[in-house]
C-alpha cells in the first residue's frame, strides 16, 4: 500500500455491515469499528512489502481444464430440496415480499 | 430515426442467452424449462453448506462457437469471478460469473437491412462471457404484501452475456440486429432462443447525442432499460425512451455523468418506461477469483476444431446462396432467415430442379406461404424436396401449366401424397405433344377468323383459341396451346 | 488391552482377527464418550443407535463371509463441518442447528463403504473459525490434559476426543492450522494434506482455497491408515487432484536415512515458549538420530503469513457465509420478533422486509468472531479497498509459496514447533481476536502454499502440557511425513501418553 489506511469511522463499518447484510446494534457497531480497526492496523503490515512486480496467487493449485460431460445426474426430489427451508409451501420457498429477479446479470 | 432528427440515438445492447446444454452449467440437474417448483435442483444448484461446481464442458463449447461466430477474440487463459450480492433468487449469494478475464471479446456482428431502411452497421462486441443463471421469483402480485415464492429449477442454467459497443443508431436497426443475433445463435445451435421462455434477454443502454450550436455534441444521461419481453418491445421501448430523453433534455439540459445511471423498466402495456428504484450499495459486488473453480486454457487447435464444426452463419450464406443459385439478395435474406432447416430444404429442392431461381420462387410464394399460414415447421411439411422438384419439373416441362401446378401443390399439402397419386385423383392427366399438336389443328379449322389475325401481325388474337383450348381438355397447358397455335398458323404458309 | 486404548491399526487388526467384535468396540469408545463427553464437550452429536446398529450389521457380514471395506468396524469421529446425511451438521452455529443434508461429503460416503463406525459429530469453533474451540455455539471444549485449557481449534473437539479415549481416529478440517494446533496442542497426531488431496465436497467451505480435510489419531501411522481411505480423486471437487493414492501404510517403513530436514532460525523469534522450543530442538536430535540430517533453511515472507491469512480467509469467507441467509435453509429471524437490533446502520429502517430478514438472521444466527471475519472480509473485498487488501495479500501469498518451494529444492522437510506455547486457558484470549489470530502463526504458510503437514507430540512442559511438533512438505510427499512422524514415533513414546484427567474417569 503506498497510502497508511485511514482509520475505520462507524459510518464506513455500517456501510460494511449493510453489504454483509449483518444488523448491528449501536453498540454492536462501536464494538465491531474498534475491533476491525486493530485489526485492519496489523494486517497493512502487508504494505512493508514492495509487490509490484509480483503476480497475485489467488489459489495453491496449477491444475486447469476440470470440466464434467453434460450428462443428467438424479436431482432431488422437492421435499428433500424444502427439508430445511425455513417456509416453503410444499413447491416453493417462501420468502418476505421481493419484486422482480435479480436478473443474475 | 430520420436524418431530420435534432439527435442521434445512441444504443448499446447487453444479451443474455441460455446455452442449450442439456444440464446446468455446475451441476448435472436438467436445463429443460416448464418443470415443476424445484424439481430440477441438487446440493450444488441449491447452494447448500458442502456444494461445489464442476464446469459442463459442452457449455463452454457451446459458448465458444457463440463467440467465434461474434468474431471475437478468444482468451487463452480465462477464469471464473464470483459476483457478490443477495437476492432470494440467487441461493449461494453470489453468482459465478467472469469479470475481469472473460473467455472472449472484442467481437463484431453486422447487420443490414435488404430493403435499405437504414445502412448495414457493424456492432462491435465489446465481450462474451459465460455465468450461470438465477432461480425464478414469483409474486402474487394481488396479494401485494404476501410472500414471494422461490422456484431454483433455473438457478445454474449455463448463460452467455453479450455486451455489444454503443454501436447502434435507431430503435429500428436494435430490433433488427437483435434478429440477425438470435438468428445466428440458433443457427450454430447455441441457444433456441425463445423469449417467452427466457432463454433470450435484453437490456438496452440508451442515449442521445445532441449537436449544439457552437459545434458541441450534447450527450444525455444512459438509462438502461429493462424488463423488455419481446424484440418489438425492445424497439417500442427505445423509441418511447429517446422522445422522453428528448423531452427531458428540452426541459432541463441535464447531460451524461452528472448524475448516475439511471435503470428504468419497460411498462409493455402502458408504452412507457418507469424510473427503477436505486440502491446505492447494489453495485459493490466484490468480484474475486472463484476459488472452487480452476480456469480454463482454450488453445489454437481447439479454437479451429470449433470453427470447423460451426456450420455456416447466416450473414456468409446469404452471400453463398445468392450466387450458387443466382437469386437474388432478398430471395436469399428471406431463406436464410427462415432459419438452417429451411436453407437446408431449399438446396435440395434447388439441387433437384436444377434451377435455382425457380426452386427460391416456389420456395417463397408457395412453402413459406403455406407454412405462415399454418405457422408450421419446414421440418414438418409434408411435401419433401424430392416431391416437391417432381412437382417443379413436370411444371418446367410443360406437363401442367403454374396455376394447375399450385393447385396440385396444394392438395400435395393436404394429403400429403406425391404428384401422381394427387394429379390421378384430381382426374388430371398430362397432355403429350402430340395431342396438343391435334388439338390444336381442330381449333384453328374451327377459327378461321382468329388464323387471318394472326397471319396478318395480331398474334394476341390467339389468345382467343385459349378458353376454347381450356374447356375441350382441362390439362392442356395455355401457354403450350398458344406457341403451338401461332406456330401452326406461321407453318401454314 | 481395552479398546479404547488401542490404535486404529491394533483395532482393525483385532476386529479383522475376531479378537474383539464391532459390537464391543463401538460400545466400548460410545460408553467413554457417555462417561466424559459432559466435561469435555467434544462432541455435538452422538449417535449410539445408528453406530451401535451398523456395527452389528458388520459383525453380521463378517460372520456371513462377507467382503468388507478396510476400516470394517472402526469407530470414527467426524468435525461436524462434514456433512452426513444421518446426523445433523452444525458447524457448531445457531445459524445451522438441526440441518440435516441431503448428501453426504465425499469424505464420509468413502469411510462409509470402507465400513467405518460413525460415533458422532465433533465440536469446533463455529465455521472452522477459530484457535481455541472457544467460538462453538455450543460452549467450549476442554482440554483432556486441563480441562481449565483450551484444546486449540478449530479441530479442537476432534483433537480431545482422540485425546480423551473417545474415538481412536476423528477427521478434522485445516484452513490454517485447525487439525495441527488443536492436535499440538491436545498430544495427538494430525496430518493436513496437500491442497486438493483430499475431496472437499461436503466439507462446509470456510476460506475454499486454503481448506483441507486430513486425519487426526494417535499416531502417524493410524493417520496413514485412514488416508488411505479418504485421499484420491473426487469428479464432484473441481480442485481434486487426480493423482494416485499411494499405500501410505506400506511406505512406514522405509528408513529416514539421507533425509533433510529445513530447520528455521526465525522460528525461534520472541514469543516462542522456552520449553516449546526446547521440546522442538529434542525432537531435531530425534530425527537426527534416525538418520535425517538438519540444515537452517529461510522463509523470510513467514512474518507476512498471519495478516495474509487474515485477509485471504476472511475474503472468502464473506462469500462462502453468504449462503447462509435464513432464505433456503438454517436460521430465519421471526418477523418483527426476537431482539430488536435497532441497527444504526437503517436509521430510517430497512430499505424492505427481506433485507430485514436477512439482516437480522444473519445477526441472529452467526457469533462474533464469524461476524468479524464476514465484516473484515466484506470490508477488504469492497470498492476502493480491493488492490490494497485482498489483491496485497494475493501477491503476498505468491511470494510465500516461492518461499516453500525455495526451501523445498535444498530440504525435503521443513520441522519446527506448532505452536508458540502450550494449550493456553479458557478465555485466555477471548477479549483480543488480534492475539487469537497469532496462535495461527507457525500453521498458516501450510495453507497459503497449498502444502502438507503433520503435527505430532515431542514432549511435555514441567505442568504436564504437550508439545507439538510439525513437519512441513512439498505438494503430495504425505508419505515422506508420515514416515518420519511415524519413524519418530517408533523412537519415543510421547504419542503415547495418556491424559490423568480423563484417565482417572472410569468408563
Amino acid at each position: 500500500m503506498t497510502t497508511p489506511p485511514q482509520p475505520l469511522t462507524a459510518k464506513d463499518v455500517a456501510k460494511v455491515a449493510l453489504l454483509a447484510r449483518l444488523a448491528l446494534s449501536e453498540s454492536d457497531l462501536e464494538r465491531m469499528t474498534g475491533e476491525l480497526s486493530k485489526i485492519v492496523g496489523f494486517v497493512s503490515m502487508l504494505g512493508e512489502l514492495e509487490t509490484s512486480d509480483v503476480a497475485p496467487l489467488a489459489h495453491p493449485l496449477d491444475t486447469q481444464n476440470v470440466f464434467r460431460d453434460d450428462v443428467p445426474a438424479a436431482s432431488l426430489s422437492t421435499a428433500e430440496a424444502l427439508q430445511s427451508a425455513p417456509r416453503h409451501d410444499g413447491e416453493c420457498f417462501l420468502v418476505p415480499a421481493v419484486l422482480g429477479d435479480s436478473g443474475a446479470a | 430515426m430520420s436524418n431530420s432528427a435534432p439527435y442521434t440515438t445512441i444504443i448499446g445492447l447487453e444479451v443474455h442467452v441460455q446455452l442449450m446444454t442439456r444440464t446446468k452449467l455446475f451441476c448435472g440437474c436438467s436445463t429443460k424449462f416448464g418443470g415443476a417448483p424445484n424439481t430440477q435442483v441438487c446440493p450444488t444448484c441449491l447452494g447448500l453448506p458442502g456444494s461445489l461446481p464442476v464446469m459442463n464442458r459442452q457449455a463452454f463449447d457451446l459458448a465458444l462457437r457463440a463467440a467465434l461466430a461474434l468474431e471475437c477474440t478468444i482468451a487463452p487463459f480465462t477464469k471464473w469471478d464470483r459476483k457478490n450480492y443477495f437476492y432470494p433468487d440467487l441461493p449461494k449469494g453470489y453468482q459465478i460469473s467472469q469479470f475481469d478475464l472473460p473467455f472472449s471479446s472484442d467481437g463484431t456482428l453486422e447487420v443490414v437491412d435488404p430493403k435499405g431502411a437504414f445502412e448495414p452497421r457493424r456492432v462491435g462486441i465489446i465481450r462474451v462471457h459465460l455465468e450461470e443463471d438465477a432461480g425464478k421469483s414469483m409474486h402474487d402480485e394481488a396479494a401485494g404484501t404476501g410472500d414471494t415464492r422461490i422456484d431454483l429449477n433455473r438457478a445454474g442454467t449455463p448463460l452467455c452475456e453479450i455486451v455489444t459497443q454503443p454501436d447502434l443508431r435507431s430503435p429500428q436497426e436494435a430490433r433488427a440486429w437483435l434478429n440477425e443475433l438470435k438468428l445466428l445463435l440458433v443457427y450454430l445451435g447455441v441457444s433456441d432462443c425463445n423469449m417467452q421462455e427466457g432463454s433470450l434477454r435484453v437490456d438496452a443502454n440508451v442515449n442521445l447525442h445532441i449537436p449544439q450550436p457552437d459545434g458541441r455534441i450534447a450527450k444525455t444521461p444512459i438509462v438502461e432499460i429493462k424488463n423488455m419481453n419481446s424484440f418489438r418491445s425492445v424497439e417500442r421501448a427505445l423509441v418511447y425512451e429517446a422522445a422522453r430523453q428528448w423531452e427531458d433534455w428540452q426541459a432541463t439540459k441535464a447531460e451524461m455523468g452528472k448524475t448516475p445511471k439511471q435503470t428504468r423498466g419497460w411498462d409493455d402495456p402502458a408504452g412507457i418506461t418507469r424510473a427503477q428504484r436505486h440502491k446505492e450499495e447494489s453495485s459493490d459486488y466484490r468480484y474475486f477469483p472463484e476459488p472452487d473453480l480452476v480456469p480454463v486454457t482454450v488453445t489454437a487447435e481447439q479454437i479451429a476444431s470449433i470453427r470447423n464444426g460451426m456450420g455456416e452463419p447466416p450473414v456468409s450464406l446469404r452471400k453463398t446462396l445468392a450466387s450458387k443459385w443466382t437469386i437474388s439478395p432478398y430471395d436469399a435474406d428471406v431463406l436464410v432467415n427462415q432459419g438452417r432447416e429451411l436453407v437446408d430444404y431449399f438446396e435440395d429442392l434447388a439441387t433437384r430442379v436444377g434451377e435455382g431461381k425457380v426452386a427460391s420462387n416456389w420456395m417463397q410464394q408457395d412453402v413459406l406461404r403455406i407454412l405462415n399460414e399454418t405457422n408450421g415447421t419446414v421440418a414438418a411439411f409434408p411435401i419433401r424436396p424430392a416431391g416437391l422438384a417432381d412437382l417443379i419439373g413436370r411444371v418446367m416441362k410443360g406437363d401442367f401449366d403454374t396455376s394447375r401446378g399450385r393447385e396440385i401443390f396444394a392438395e400435395m399439402v393436404t394429403s400429403g401424397r406425391p404428384v401422381d397419386e394427387v394429379v390421378a385423383s384430381m382426374g388430371i392427366s398430362a397432355v403429350s405433344d402430340d395431342d396438343v399438336i391435334a388439338l390444336c389443328r381442330e381449333l384453328l379449322a374451327a377459327n378461321p377468323k382468329i388464323v387471318a389475325d394472326v397471319k396478318s401481325g395480331k398474334e394476341q388474337a390467339a389468345a382467343g383459341l385459349i378458353g376454347q383450348a381450356k374447356k375441350k381438355n382441362p390439362n392442356v397447358n395455355p401457354g403450350k396451346v398458344r406457341a403451338t397455335c401461332i406456330d401452326l398458323i406461321r407453318g401454314m404458309d | 488391552m481395552q479398546p479404547i486404548e488401542m490404535s486404529a491399526v491394533d483395532l482393525v487388526a483385532a476386529l479383522r482377527q475376531g479378537d474383539i467384535t464391532a459390537v464391543q468396540c463401538t460400545t466400548a469408545f460410545l460408553d467413554r464418550i457417555e462417561a466424559t463427553n459432559g466435561t469435555i464437550n467434544a462432541f455435538l452429536a452422538v449417535d449410539r443407535d445408528g453406530a451401535l446398529t451398523r456395527a452389528a450389521d458388520i459383525d453380521a457380514r463378517r460372520k456371513a463371509g462377507k467382503p468388507l471395506g478396510a476400516l470394517a468396524g472402526l469407530p470414527v469421529a467426524l468435525k461436524d463441518v462434514l456433512c452426513t446425511t444421518d446426523m445433523p451438521t452444525t458447524c457448531a452455529s445457531k445459524m445451522l442447528q438441526g440441518f440435516r443434508p441431503p448428501y453426504d461429503a465425499d469424505v464420509v460416503a468413502r469411510l462409509r463403504n470402507a465400513d467405518a463406525v460413525f460415533v458422532g459429530k465433533t465440536n469446533m469453533d463455529e465455521f472452522a473459525m477459530g484457535g481455541s474451540n472457544e467460538n462453538s455455539a455450543f460452549g467450549p471444549v476442554r482440554n483432556p490434559w486441563d480441562l481449565s485449557r483450551a484444546p486449540g481449534g478449530s479441530s479442537g473437539g476432534s483433537a480431545a476426543c482422540v485425546a480423551g479415549d473417545m474415538a481412536p481416529v476423528a477427521i478434522g478440517s485445516d484452513t490454517g492450522g485447525s487439525i495441527r494446533q488443536p492436535a499440538g496442542l491436545c498430544g495427538i497426531t494430525g496430518l493436513k494434506p496437500t491442497y486438493g488431496r483430499v475431496s472437499r465436497r461436503g466439507l462446509v467451505a470456510f476460506a475454499s482455497s486454503l481448506d483441507q480435510i486430513g486425519p487426526m489419531a494417535r499416531s502417524a501411522a493410524d493417520c496413514a491408515l485412514i488416508m488411505e481411505t479418504i485421499a484420491g480423486h473426487d469428479p464432484g471437487d473441481s480442485t481434486s487432484l487426480a493423482v494416485d493414492v499411494p499405500r501410505y501404510t506400506d511406505l512406514l517403513d522405509k528408513p529416514l536415512a539421507g533425509v533433510r530436514i529445513g530447520r528455521v532460525p526465525e522460528h525461534y523469534a520472541e514469543g516462542l515458549d522456552p520449553e516449546v522450543a526446547k521440546g522442538v530442538d529434542e525432537a531435531f536430535a530425534v530425527l537426527k538420530a534416525a538418520g535425517a540430517t538438519v540444515h537452517d533453511v529461510k522463509l523470510p515472507h513467514a512474518k507476512y503469513g498471519i495478516p495474509t491469512y487474515y485477509l485471504i480467509a476472511p475474503c472468502e469467507a464473506s462469500s462462502n457465509l453468504a449462503r447462509y441467509d435464513g432464505a433456503h435453509y438454517g436460521h430465519r429471524a421471526e418477523p418483527g420478533k426476537g431482539h430488536r437490533a435497532e441497527p444504526s446502520q437503517q436509521a430510517d429502517g430497512f430499505e424492505s422486509p427481506l433485507v430485514e430478514m436477512y439482516c437480522r438472521s444473519r445477526a441472529e444466527g452467526f457469533g462474533p468472531e464469524v461476524k468479524r471475519r464476514i465484516m473484515l472480509g466484506t470490508y477488504a473485498l469492497s470498492a476502493g479497498y480491493y488492490d490494497a487488501y485482498y489483491a496485497k495479500a494475493l501477491r503476498v501469498r505468491r511470494l510465500i509459496r516461492q518461499d516453500y518451494l525455495d526451501a523445498f529444492q535444498s530440504v525435503d522437510l521443513i520441522g519446527g514447533p506448532v505452536s508458540a506455547t502450550p494449550a493456553f486457558k479458557l478465555g485466555e484470549k477471548t477479549d483480543d481476536p488480534l492475539a487469537m489470530y497469532l496462535v495461527d502463526l507457525y500453521t498458516v504458510g501450510t495453507n497459503l502454499a497449498g502444502v502438507g503437514g503433520i503435527s505430532f507430540p515431542c514432549g511435555f512442559t514441567k505442568s504436564g502440557l504437550p508439545i507439538g511438533f510439525q513437519l512441513q512438505a512439498p505438494p503430495l510427499a504425505e508419505p515422506l511425513l508420515l514416515q518420519a512422524a511415524d519413524r519418530f514415533q517408533r523412537l519415543t513414546d510421547w504419542h503415547r501418553r495418556r491424559p490423568k484427567t480423563t484417565g482417572e474417569v472410569k468408563a
